[in-house]
């Protein structure tokens, strides 16, 4: 209270006698301050809209593909190998500990036609808990089951951009559709997930049965891929060990030699992203700052031209018993004032700006509580840095030539 | 002559300690090359409740004496006590106590804060001497009464003229309780009708024990004081009782009427 009757009260104003300078002079720091809490905020969103991303993808999922071999001296390349079988699959399920479902897949990119329409899509075969991996929902029909697997049935499950693209208005349900030549009956149609965020369009898929993709479709005896979802994303590194582990010797790996396999998590992936995004807000943050760093140079400089202009009010008040701590005091809680005004302005534009950029990208605004405080923190460190000089100066001024400064 | 002056002096001080005491006091500044040496060597005694005007030409040396006085400076060499505290010895933060709790300054120019009313203007040495600020409007409104005033107190410099400016700025010097009023040319911009109500105040506040002492280069002025010093190239040239003492209130019945400011 005696505080703010004592310097607060003539500081502000000392500020709003001149509006017009201690505006311009903020608006350095408002600047400053808001373009670091928006791209601190932006960069913020774009990694939640990856990590979420992500998540859709089954951030507890991994991913086994057959690896490249060594062929009597011949790298053969990853995927092209034979060396993911069903019993790899069957071996997982069984014998890895916090694994929730394993779904063994091939895949195959191929025309589909229904009467006089036809689409070029990814076929994919696989075992009825791939829907529950890849977490889809079925939007319309059933998904096929065990009994499909096992008689490896001519059924199909198809993407909602699949049926746009064949059916149009039809309804999809029950209608046959060709692949390879072979008659599908339709019987569900997955709920539509949209774009995998990585530009990828998630509902351009035909499933079937994994044996009838294996057997009818493709002619082969192996799998293109496994995936698994483990209990949980904590325990994804485990699981990808023990898979690691387990497969290594069921294909009998010697010690030293490598992998004839690669197992992907996207948990893994999901860090990934995690480290990318971080640095990339810390980058822009960091160009971000350069303006604050400016602004408070314009608060600096204000605060030297106002102990220039009030040269003689300085002396004043050392002759009537100022002390250089108070004086100093005056000229700092007028900069820490500039620069705290500044930086709550700056905040607000800033969270602004980026709720406009978020609510125009569809991406979920949040208010990021160590940003606010960073700039808050980071404003007023600026003012009492860029306020310190000028103030010091003012309080080691010569009284005798203070008061006779015209 | 300067030499039965020391002596009235130190019979002075056989019953009190002197308020000020000044010995062999030199203050000398470098110019560039050159050494400018404004003060050669002065010696004096200031009691309590002495009225004291401080004369001389300009480049007399009186104005560094005043600065030295006012502790706004520090001497080259010698001794000068206040209050029997060797001022030099001082760290800057008991000089600043001193000044705000011990001196009163009043200045040619009056030095008040513009765009700052009468009433917080007194209130500033009091700021610095950390009263509340309830105690310091109650303060400051009464040695605004004091000179007058009470009734422009929320009146800016800029609205008040030459002689209402000069009575704030000698009620700020008085709010704090000093021990001395350092007045220096407190008539130097005001005409002879306001000059004398100024001399009035402090013959008023003299009479009630405080000691000012007063820096003027006009001689008229300077018969207000009970005491006159006159400084010559950096030495006192003369030191001595004004003999036909002139009575403010006295003189300001006989100036002609003019119209109410």
């Amino acid at each position: 209270m005696e505080f703010a009757s004592s310097f607060l009260v003539p500081a502000l104003r000392s500020l709003a006698r001149n509006k017009m300078r201690s505006g311009l002079t903020m608006l350095g720091i408002v600047i400053g301050v808001a373009a670091v809490i928006a791209t601190v905020a932006l960069g913020q969103g774009a990694g939640g809209q990856m990590q979420s991303t992500v998540a859709a993808l089954g951030s507890n999922m991994l991913m086994v593909f057959p690896g490249s071999v060594n062929r009597g001296g011949l790298q053969v390349g990853a995927g092209q190998t034979k060396s993911l079988v069903v019993d790899d699959e069957n071996a997982i399920r069984n014998n890895v500990p916090d694994v929730e479902a394993v779904a063994g897949a091939v895949q195959i990119s191929t025309q589909v036609v229904w009467e006089s329409n036809n689409w070029y899509t990814q076929v994919m075969g696989a075992d009825p808990s791939y829907f529950q991996v890849r977490d889809w929902t079925i939007g319309a029909g059933s998904v096929f089951d065990d009994e499909d697997i096992e008689k490896a049935s001519n059924v199909a499950v198809i993407g909602e951009t699949v049926r746009r693209k064949l059916f149009g208005a039809v309804n999809p349900i029950g209608q046959v559709i060709r692949i390879k030549n072979l008659p599908f009956r339709v019987i569900g149609l997955l709920a539509a997930k949209g774009s995998s965020g990585f530009g990828q369009d998630q509902d351009d898929i035909v499933l079937v049965p994994l044996t009838t993709a294996q057997r009818k479709i493709v002619g082969i005896t192996w799998l293109n891929m496994i995936l698994v979802s483990a209990t949980s994303q904590g325990v994804s590194d485990v699981v990808q060990h023990d898979i690691t582990a387990l497969l290594r010797d069921r294909h009998r790996i010697q010690t030293g030699s490598l992998d004839d396999f690669q197992v992907q998590s996207m948990a893994e992936f999901a860090n990934t992203l995690k480290a990318i995004t971080g640095t990339l807000t810390l980058l822009l943050g960091a160009v971000a700052s350069v303006a604050l760093l400016v602004g408070g140079i314009g608060i600096m400089n204000i605060m030297l031209v106002s102990v220039t202009e009030r040269t003689r009010e300085i002396g004043i008040r050392i002759a009537i018993g100022a002390t250089e701590a108070d004086v100093q005091l005056q000229f700092l809680i007028e900069a820490i004032l500039l620069s705290v005004a500044g930086g709550v302005v700056g905040i607000i534009v800033g969270e602004v700006a980026s709720l406009i950029v978020d609510l125009a990208l569809s991406w979920t605004f949040s208010i990021s509580i160590s940003a606010v405080s960073m700039a808050v923190v980071f404003s007023m460190t600026i003012g009492i840095a860029f306020g310190y000089y000028p103030a010091r100066r003012a309080s080691r001024l010569n009284p005798i030539e203070a008061l006779r400064y015209e | 002559m300067p030499s039965q002056t020391r002596e009235r002096v130190l019979d002075d001080s056989a019953h009190s300690a002197p308020l000020i005491s000044v010995r062999n006091l030199h203050k000398y500044y470098e110019l560039g090359e050159t050494r400018v040496h404004a003060l050669r060597g002065v010696s004096l005694d200031i009691h309590r409740g002495e009225f004291v005007a401080v004369m001389g030409a300009s480049g007399s040396g009186k104005s560094t004496f005043m600065n030295l006085l006012g502790s706004l400076d520090l001497p080259s060499s010698g001794s000068y006590k206040f209050e029997d505290t060797e001022v030099a010895k001082l760290s800057k933060v008991e000089i600043a106590r001193l000044r705000n709790r011990k001196i009163g300054f009043v200045f040619q120019g009056f030095n008040l804060l513009g765009r700052t009313s009468a009433l917080e203007n007194v209130e500033l040495p009091m700021l610095y001497a950390h009263v509340s600020s309830r105690e310091r409007e109650r303060r400051a409104k009464e040695v605004l009464s004091l000179v007058g005033l009470r009734d422009r107190e929320h009146h800016f410099p800029s609205q008040l003229s030459g002689g209402q400016q000069q009575r704030v700025a000698i009620a700020r010097a008085l709010v704090n309780h000093p021990s001395l009023i350092l007045a220096d040319e407190p008539t130097g911009n005001l005409d002879s009708r306001t000059s004398v109500e100024v001399m009035e105040i402090f013959q008023r506040l003299n009479g009630h024990g405080l000691t000012i002492i007063l820096v003027t280069h006009e001689p008229d002025i300077a018969q207000y004081a009970a005491r006159q010093i006159v400084f010559r190239d950096g030495k006192i040239l003369g030191d001595t009782p004004v003999g036909v003492r002139m009575i403010a209130s006295e003189v300001y019945k006989t100036l002609p009427q003019l119209e109410e400011d």
